[in-house]
């Protein structure tokens, strides 16, 4: 665990630097993981506002879905889906969502702890700031909205009638974790972001909470830019629609090249390498400027 | 160091007894003389600021301006100054926090911007103004969890907070939520979670702000334990004088960024003493007042000159023979910059 | 006529108070307007499945979801406002402070949210309202009454919202911990005000139901107003929207003088 307090470009030739940022990045989620168990052994002291907060964060993902059920009483289909098809999609954002803000959701607070000072006890201490900062208040009742996806994904896979082969087991598999990758990427721009702008919260709402709502419904429903932007822009097109596309079997309205549905895995790569350099530049700026 | 140093000398920042070999990093800046040691660091912030409509304009402040000192290993020093003096930008560029403008920094040995996670391994923060510990966490989950971000032996660890607790008289405290503690109560919290890592060098940013006198005392008499047994180099910036009197020997005072006294306390009320300044305003630009007896001008700009005097002697004669001498508009007197720094920290 | 004087000043403080987070004004309306895009996508696929849906053609139907934009801030459909402060007191027992004020506890909060809901309406508010009407074909009356109408049923929707806020942070009183009651509130809040769908879409009974509860007062009532499709006309509306905010107010009294007993009792 030594080489974890280095950095990597001084690690010995013996250790090397990828050594190095392997120690570090190991260093930074077992302390992630302690912290955040803290936080729920200390969320269980209180374990009937736990169960409530836990109840109402269930409740109000449902509601969410009943309002779609609702729409389903009046009409067969949604752009061209059906209900089960609108299930899956509404699944597969509800977890993928639930998992990174369960995950990195405490990562939205970087505004207000600039404000209050508290950000500068963090920088002194030897964890990573991103690991103490994602791990407070580690929020169990955020299982709510966890199981509350699981569940209509569950209904959706049993409606589908499609076969399981085990590619599109794999490719279901490889949708919830790379799209909880996605979204935690853009909760950690989001807090970076919040170095520069400390008011500016809600903004990342727009595309979290924003961004979970639009991948509810099939991309049929909304503008060709519209979709053009959630794929090359922000890649939240990634997290379900161009997967559940294939897995659904149904022809992508952009008409991208085959085999941009596979590229999720690529995607969240690449979306960590930008979170991680918005980040350090986040950190950076605050310590330069202190505010 | 114990000899009062005027303000600005700087060629003498590294201590009167000469501290060789400062500049030659590692080992040696890890010397006793240099534990910490901080050469000409300025920071500078750009402040943007509405100007019009939409327009905006950056001007940049120095909030520290230059600033020289060294601790040796072991010693306790007060950090004096005014609202914006720079105290807390100084600490946090010592602490890592804050990466300098320009100059050189060492903390123990170490470069603070540099090697921020090395460097905080050595180092307890106890800022007095916001806790460090996990607001709704017993005490106990709090230590549990600096044990675990540190890896403190887990025997060393025992040791450390067998005896915080004890000196400190937290026993019964530490299964209280931190929300639910006193002030004084969260303050000895708060400085237990600072050395339970047992470190080399204690900042303490204003450690008995809003304390009742009992507190006060209890937090004064374990800093002085743990300087002397531990042997803890201890900054401390305070409003409250007294602090300084029971715990430092030394003080440095700064002001607007800039260093004004580096000495013994004893020393800080005779600079205090030392020289007032004359303003004066004449009808219109001349060449430096010369001539008067116990008065030299120190700075001319424009027609206003300003003009330096003992202390101690009365500025009535001088104040005669400049109006008689010459074309006098407008005269102001001027407190030593020390005791002005003091009044200021008081009368805010 | 000194009484009034005073809830102007606290009024006009709650409007200052949110009128100075410049940034985070901007951040709302950035985020109500994204919001406001996803569901009128949504309203439309839905409208082109099923045109004149719950009464409203696709127009209509669009204007609804910029309404609900423009007043979700303001009527704290979603949450915010006063209670969040408010509970803190209760909690921390600073409450107790306030009841010795020569002022009426109820008016007193009521003028503040009432200082911030303005201000949430014209900074949060106006501006995705407009950013809609500028890309999609949206039915905004002509005629200026509709709209005088319309200021009427906001003023009275954001009274209803106080109302029902301010009775479940009085819960606060006899429950420790009332963060899980202030979750209930929001999502009752969200799910019956219209926020995401509009009542007149929800089936049968159940949709009877909904409109005839307090939360419609806040979203439904107001956009009905406003397009012209509330049932028996506007005055009808407000009338609604009236009731409701007297009986509301008046039953928040009735608890607040039940919890005041309690901590004079109990001593806080």
């Amino acid at each position: 665990m030594a080489e974890a307090d280095r950095r990597p470009l001084v690690a010995g030739p013996d250790g090397g630097a990828f050594g190095a940022v392997l120690g570090r990045a190991i260093w930074a989620v077992r302390a992630y993981c302690f912290i955040a168990a803290m936080w729920v052994r200390s969320t269980m002291a209180y374990r009937t506002s736990f169960a409530i907060m836990l109840a109402a964060n269930f409740a109000t993902t449902a509601l969410d879905f009943a309002a779609i059920m609702i729409m389903f009483g009046q009409v067969d289909a949604l752009g061209g889906f059906t209900l089960p098809e609108v299930a899956f999609l509404y699944g597969t954002s509800a977890v993928a969502f639930g998992l990174s803000d369960l995950l990195l959701g405490s990562a939205e607070r970087v505004g207000r702890r600039v404000r209050d000072g508290t950000m500068d006890v963090l920088l002194t201490r030897p964890v990573p700031v991103l690991s103490q900062l994602a791990a407070d208040r580690f929020a169990l009742r955020r299982l709510g909205r966890i199981v509350q996806g699981s569940l209509v994904l569950g209904w959706a896979v049993s409606r589908l009638e499609l076969e399981w082969t085990a590619g599109r087991v794999a490719l279901l598999a490889s949708m919830v974790l790379c799209g909880t990758v996605i979204f935690g990427c853009v909760f950690v721009v989001g807090g970076a972001f919040q170095f520069w702008a400390q008011d500016a919260s809600e903004v990342q709402n727009a595309f979290t909470y924003g961004g979970t709502t639009l991948l509810q419904y099939p991309p049929t429903v909304f503008g060709r830019e519209l979709v053009r932007g959630v794929t090359f822009v922000v890649p939240l097109a990634f997290v379900n629609w161009l997967p559940a596309l294939r897995v659904l079997g149904r022809d992508d309205p952009l008409g991208l090249p085959d085999g941009l549905d596979l590229a999720a895995p690529a995607v969240a790569l690449l979306c960590c390498a930008v979170a991680g350099a918005a980040w350090r530049a986040g950190l950076r700026s605050y310590r330069s400027t202190g505010s | 160091m114990s000899d009062a140093r005027a303000v600005g000398d700087e060629e003498d920042a590294s201590g009167p007894d000469g501290a060789c070999g400062v500049d030659t990093a590692g080992a040696a800046a890890d010397a006793d003389a240099g534990f910490i040691d901080v050469r000409e660091l300025t920071k500078t912030f750009t402040v943007r600021r509405r100007s019009g409509l939409l327009r905006r304009t950056a001007t940049s402040v120095r909030a520290v301006d230059g600033i020289s000192f060294a601790l040796r290993r072991g010693e306790m020093v007060g950090f004096i100054g005014p609202n914006g003096a720079g105290k807390s930008t100084t600490i946090k560029m010592l602490t890592g926090i804050l990466t300098p403008s320009t100059g050189r920094l060492r903390v123990a040995g170490v470069d603070p911007w540099q090697e921020r996670t090395r460097l905080v391994r050595r180092i307890g923060v106890v800022f007095g103004q916001r806790t460090t510990l996990w607001w709704d966490l017993p005490l106990r989950d709090s230590y549990a969890l600096v044990r675990r971000m540190y890896r403190i032996p887990r025997a060393r660890f025992e040791e450390n907070l067998a005896r915080c607790v004890e000196l400190l008289e937290l026993g019964d405290l530490l299964d209280v939520p931190v929300r639910q503690l006193s002030l004084g109560q969260r303050m000895r919290g708060d400085i237990t979670a600072a050395l339970l890592h047992d470190p080399d060098v204690l900042y303490l940013d204003e450690p008995t702000i809003g304390l009742d006198v009992v507190s006060k005392a209890r937090v004064r008499r374990f800093l002085t334990t743990l300087n002397a047994e531990l042997g803890t180099t201890v900054l401390l910036t305070t409003h409250d004088l007294s602090d300084i009197e029971h715990l430092c020997e030394r003080v440095v005072v700064i002001d607007q960024g800039r260093l004004l006294y580096d000495g013994s306390l004893g020393g800080l009320q005779e600079a205090g003493r030392g020289e007032r300044t004359l303003v004066v305003d004449l009808e219109y630009e001349m060449p430096p007042i010369a001539g008067l007896e116990g008065a030299r001008t120190v700075r001319t700009e424009g027609p206003r000159q300003w003009l330096a005097f003992p202390a101690a002697a009365s500025a009535a004669p001088l104040v005669s023979r400049l109006a008689a001498e010459y074309p006098l508009v407008d005269l102001s007197l001027r407190e030593p910059a020390i005791e002005d720094v003091i009044a200021r920290m008081y009368g805010g | 006529m000194h009484l009034l004087r005073l809830h102007f000043a606290v009024a006009l403080s709650g409007f200052r108070r949110y009128a100075t987070y410049r940034v985070a004004t901007a951040a709302g309306v950035f985020t109500n307007t994204v919001f406001g895009f996803i569901l009128a996508y949504t309203f439309l696929a839905l409208w082109h499945e099923r045109p004149h849906l719950g009464g409203y053609d696709q127009s209509q139907a669009l204007t609804f979801v910029w309404t609900g934009q423009a007043l979700l801030a303001a009527a704290a459909l979603m949450g915010g406002g006063f209670q969040d402060e408010f509970q803190e007191r209760i909690r921390n027992g600073d409450v107790a402070i306030d009841l010795y004020r020569p002022v009426d506890l109820q008016t007193w909060w009521l003028a503040a949210d009432l200082g911030r809901a303005l201000f949430q309406l014209l900074g949060r508010g106006v501006l995705p309202l407009a950013l809609g009407s500028l890309v999609f074909d949206l039915a905004l009356p002509a005629s200026p009454g509709t709209w005088l109408c319309f200021l009427a049923a906001v003023l009275l929707a954001i009274v209803v919202s106080f109302a029902v806020r301010y009775l479940f942070a009085l819960c606060g009183f006899w429950l420790l911990d009332a963060t899980g009651l202030g979750a209930l509130s929001g999502l009752l809040s969200v799910f019956f005000s219209g926020m995401l769908l509009p009542l007149s879409v929800f089936p049968g009974g159940f949709g009877d139901t909904a409109r005839l509860l307090p939360w419609s007062a806040m979203l439904q009532v107001p956009a009905d107003v406003l397009l012209g499709t509330h049932p028996g006309g506007a005055a009808a509306g407000l009338a609604f929207q009236a009731g409701w905010a007297v009986v509301l107010l008046a039953a928040g009294r009735l608890l607040q003088a039940v919890a005041t007993r309690k901590v004079v009792v109990q001593g806080g």
